[in-house]
């Protein structure tokens, strides 16, 4: 009789947080890294490039229509003078903190309310819901339009303007991933085990509905910005703040004469959006079980 | 000796994964014979479909691929025919049931119409004629008033049902093979019984062989003439049914036997302790290694099986063990 | 005295436990139809024994355990545990008594939060309790992670690095934590691979003989309920139809439903398979929303005579440990299906 052999325990893997796994498939999307990359120059610049390039943008600092790479200037001036790398560096600032803030602030409506409405159902559903739908046959552009009108241009109203208008899809989203998490045999297990509503909507569901939200949240940024852009084209935002929509709206007369006046600005939007695009792209896979389990 | 319907010769199916290749189907061997009836035994992640989808030619692409071995079909070479000629066979002279009879069915269109459009592209029916032989067929799968139920759509009809109208499918062409891949695992157990029942009846009228991939041994003992037990890609044990049951010479075979409560005949209030088996089935990526991949859960291992893989030892009436403790079991 | 002893042991009585659901057909307007999903079941059990319901899919045997715990509410009927009226508690008293009842689920794949440590899971319960104090809860999640057989070093992993079966440890890790009075298990072993149930069955069993636990355990299959439980309740279509101990019913079935049911279970067994004819019983149940006057029963029976269309069967006694409600079973209880 042989003595039994030793089989090699199997050691213990090391905890490792849904999260962390989420971060590697990410950084396996090359596309998603790439714009993450330029991302943070983006910001990078939006937060420390006007000290480093203190030209205030609204200053005329030559000759109008000098186009880009001429005279010093990288690139060129427009149709004041004013130097056109001031402005985007100085607008990035802008697009970013609306395209962040309203974000944010739809964010923040569209989670209350669809994790009221799809946490309680009956009558506080219907009536959140029927708010929504309000909020959603709204034509968006006008009714930012109005409320800018009437209440001023000033960046915080703005911001107001694109949160209110743009929160339907995640309170949308948001409802939906309750409805179903709430069903969950783990979420059934804490209610069994005494669990507070609170605690069962904010604790429990909530965190294992965020992955679509922070995909939904991140296009809305992109969106946002376009919003602002929109609307500064129009020549409804502040006419004292530079930002990249106000930059092209103001040079939109001379687009045939120094197209560059347009497009620079145009390219940096289609850039950053791109970019949160490709990031919110690259999130949806990484936070996607299914997808992961690869 | 006449040439088996179905011979599968030391076939070995690779699948690429992540961190590098794994033989999920590793030196299998088996034969099948005209109408006969076997049966693939093991738990989840052995590779029991992937036998079946290899035979099938449906293994995931360009994950999965035949390495090498042979699947002879009637006297054909199945790893090396067209894909165009692999479509021929797959559902005129081999089909498939599938676990799921609730997402195997189009929900778009009526059974009847399922049937007919099977019918007409491997048969060349006229429409008519298709339409009359979908009646026939769900005639022949007992379901009730066929003539009026072959107008329903599949979520009018109830889990065993549906399971009928896809087995009325897979007969369609009247197959000479027919693989059922845990046909009634989502299915109630009475529904499960006249399921059974249907298929062995089937089988005796046409002479349709039946290839059925199950996890649970009464199912086994109930419908197979032969079953083959795998356990990590690898052929355990194989040969007739009941002598399998009555005198298991594989530990894992004998554990999958004992280790599930059966309803005995008489109760007393003797209580026994189930027979475990320790753990769980390897990942992938240890498939493959040279030795037993079975040890980590056996009870009778000894040093040689960690050293190097056990070969087949064989018993009379074609019951071969892959377990260097064969004899001793 | 027997009696009060007899009294004494019960642990859990359920009465007349009905649960209906709303629904709707025919768009905004139309009337709502109420579908009956448990209709009109009393049962009881023993401390430190086990009750089991069978049935199968649509037979309402886990929408009673759920009424049971009050995950779902019941319309009608009395859920007594250990002399406290179950149904009747409110808010901060049902969240408290919630600790005395525990669940264990099918699927533990969904039954974990896939974003909270194994330690966390398990004394989820004590953290929602707040009785015990902070430095103990600690204490007790190891002890807990010792009885089902995990390693103190799992304790930090997350749900998706277990494997099914060390799932289902945790999940009745858990369901120990509050040390409940009664553990409801719907389905334990039914989403676990074959050779992994016997681990978890025999877990089970050991654990109610270690610590005296009492369970009610759900369950579609016959073999792990009578290797399970000490009395059975055979569900169909809301009804208890037959209900008896573990060895009264399983040696002598009386109603067609269960030696039906009995007989289509597939064995191993090669002299059982000999002596058992299955009993086939086509055709598909009752729509519940429109069911039929007599016994629900009675559009598949193999024996169903007039009576049973138009009468409803009564579950009434045979012996004293076996009920059966069938038309055709009368005092002497001979089964209506003879081999």
């Amino acid at each position: 009789m042989s003595t039994p052999p030793i089989i090699p325990m199997q050691e213990t893997p090391k905890a490792r947080h849904p999260m962390a796994e989420a971060w590697e498939m990410f950084r396996g999307n090359h596309a998603a890294m790439v714009a993450l990359v330029v991302l943070t120059l983006i910001i990078i610049t939006a937060i420390i490039g006007p000290y480093i390039y203190p030209t205030d943008p609204f200053d005329m600092v030559w000759a109008p229509f000098s186009p880009p790479g001429v005279d010093g200037f990288l690139l060129g001036t427009d149709y004041l003078g004013r130097d056109l790398m001031a402005a985007l560096i100085h607008g990035a600032r802008v697009s970013i903190v609306i395209g962040v803030a309203a974000a944010f602030m739809s964010v923040f409506i569209g989670v209350t309310v669809g994790a009221l409405a799809g946490f309680y159902r009956g009558w506080v559903e219907e009536l959140l819901m029927r708010i929504t739908e309000f909020f959603q046959v709204l034509p968006t552009l006008l009714f930012a339009m109005v409320i800018v009108a009437l209440f001023g241009a000033s960046l915080p109203m703005i911001t107001f303007a694109i949160g209110v208008v743009s929160w339907t899809a995640v309170a949308r989203i948001t409802r939906s991933e309750f409805l179903r998490i709430r069903e969950l045999e783990y979420v059934t297990a804490s209610r069994a085990s005494g669990a507070k509503n609170g605690k069962l909507m904010f604790q429990i569901i909530l965190p294992n509905a965020l992955p679509p939200i922070i995909v939904q949240a991140a296009l809305m940024v992109g969106s946002a910005i376009l919003f602002e852009a929109g609307l500064s084209f129009l020549g409804l935002t502040d006419p004292n703040v530079v930002s990249w929509g106000q930059v092209i709206g103001s040079n939109r007369q001379y687009i045939l004469d120094a197209s560059y006046t347009v497009t620079i600005p145009g390219i940096a939007i289609f850039v950053t959006v791109l970019a949160i695009s490709l990031v919110g792209d690259g999130l949806n896979d990484a936070l996607n079980p299914k997808l992961r389990q690869r | 000796m006449s040439e088996p319907l179905l011979k599968v010769q030391n076939l070995r199916i690779e699948l690429s994964l992540r961190d590098g290749i794994a033989p999920v189907i590793d030196d299998l061997s088996f034969e099948l014979g005209a109408g006969e009836s076997i049966s693939f035994v093991g738990e989840s992640g052995c590779g029991k479909s992937m036998t079946a989808l290899g035979i099938m030619g449906l293994l995931p692409e360009k994950v999965g691929r035949i390495a090498s071995g042979t699947i002879t079909f009637d006297g054909e070479e199945l790893t090396t025919v067209t894909q165009k000629r692999l479509r021929a066979i797959r559902g005129n002279e081999i089909s498939m049931i599938f676990q799921e009879p609730m997402t195997s069915l189009n929900p778009v269109y009526t059974v009847g119409e399922q049937i007919a459009e099977v019918l007409r592209a491997h048969q060349g029916l006229s429409k008519s004629a298709a339409w009359n032989c979908a009646i026939e067929l769900l005639d022949a799968v007992r379901i009730p008033n066929a003539r009026r139920r072959v107008s329903d759509y599949p979520f009018q009809m109830s889990g065993g049902q549906r399971q009928r109208v896809m087995i009325a499918i897979a007969l369609a062409c009247e197959p000479k093979i027919l693989i059922a891949d845990e046909p009634t695992t989502a299915l109630d157990v009475t529904v499960q019984a006249e399921i059974f029942d249907l298929l062995n009846e089937l089988k005796r009228q046409t002479g349709t062989a039946i290839i059925m991939i199950t996890h649970d041994m009464g199912a086994v003992a109930e419908m197979a003439e032969r079953m083959i037990v795998m356990y990590a890609g690898r052929n355990a044990e194989q040969g007739p049914v009941e002598q399998i049951i009555d005198h298991p010479r594989h530990p894992y075979t004998k554990g999958l036997i004992s280790c599930v409560p059966h309803i005995m005949a008489t109760l007393n209030d003797e209580r026994y302790e189930l027979t475990e088996i320790a753990g769980i089935v390897p990942p992938l990526r240890e498939f493959g290694q040279d030795r037993c991949l079975f040890a980590s859960r056996c009870n009778m291992v000894s040093q040689k099986c960690l050293d190097k893989r056990p070969p087949e030892a064989i018993f009379g009436d074609g019951q071969r063990a892959a377990c260097w403790h064969a004899g001793a079991i | 005295m027997m009696i009060d002893d007899a009294q004494t042991k019960l642990l859990l009585d359920v009465q007349n436990l009905t649960v209906r659901f709303a629904i709707k057909r025919g768009g905004l307007f139309g009337k709502a139809k109420h579908l009956y999903a448990v209709d009109d079941i009393s049962f009881q059990i023993k401390r430190g024994e086990t009750l089991a319901i069978v049935g199968e899919s649509g037979s309402g045997k886990t929408t009673a355990a759920l009424a049971v715990a009050r995950l779902v509410s019941a319309y009608k009927g009395r859920v007594n545990l250990n002399g406290t009226d179950f149904l009747s508690l409110q808010d901060e008293d049902l969240r408290q008594a919630r600790s005395k009842m525990q669940f264990i689920f099918q699927d533990p794949y969904s039954s974990l939060n896939p974003r909270i440590r194994a330690e966390k899971i398990v004394c989820e319960p004590l953290d929602n309790l707040d009785t015990i104090p902070k430095e103990e809860r600690q204490n007790i999640v190891d002890k807990l992670f010792e009885a089902v057989g995990l390693h103190h070093e799992q304790q930090r992993l997350f749900p998706h690095q277990f494997s099914g079966g060390q799932r289902q440890r945790i999940g009745i890790a858990r369901a120990l934590a509050t040390q409940p009075d009664l553990i409801i298990c719907d389905e334990p072993v039914s989403a676990l691979d074959v050779a992994v149930q016997a681990q978890i069955l025999n877990l089970l069993r050991k654990l109610q003989a270690d610590f005296g636990l009492t369970f009610l355990f759900i369950s579609h299959d016959l073999g792990v309920v009578q290797h399970m439980c000490d009395s059975i309740a055979v569900m169909y279509m809301g009804k208890i139809v037959e209900y008896g101990d573990r060895k009264s019913l399983f040696n002598n079935p009386l109603h067609p439903y269960t030696k039906a049911l009995l007989s289509a279970v597939p064995s191993v067994d090669k002299k059982r398979r000999a002596e058992s004819k299955r009993i086939l019983i086509p055709g598909d149940p009752p729509d519940p929303l429109d069911l039929p006057k007599g016994c629900r029963f009675a559009n598949r029976c193999p024996v169903a005579q007039g009576r049973c269309q138009s009468e409803k069967p009564r579950l009434n006694e045979v012996t004293q440990a076996h009920s059966v409600a069938c038309h055709l079973v009368n005092e002497t209880g001979i089964a209506p299906i003879h081999e």
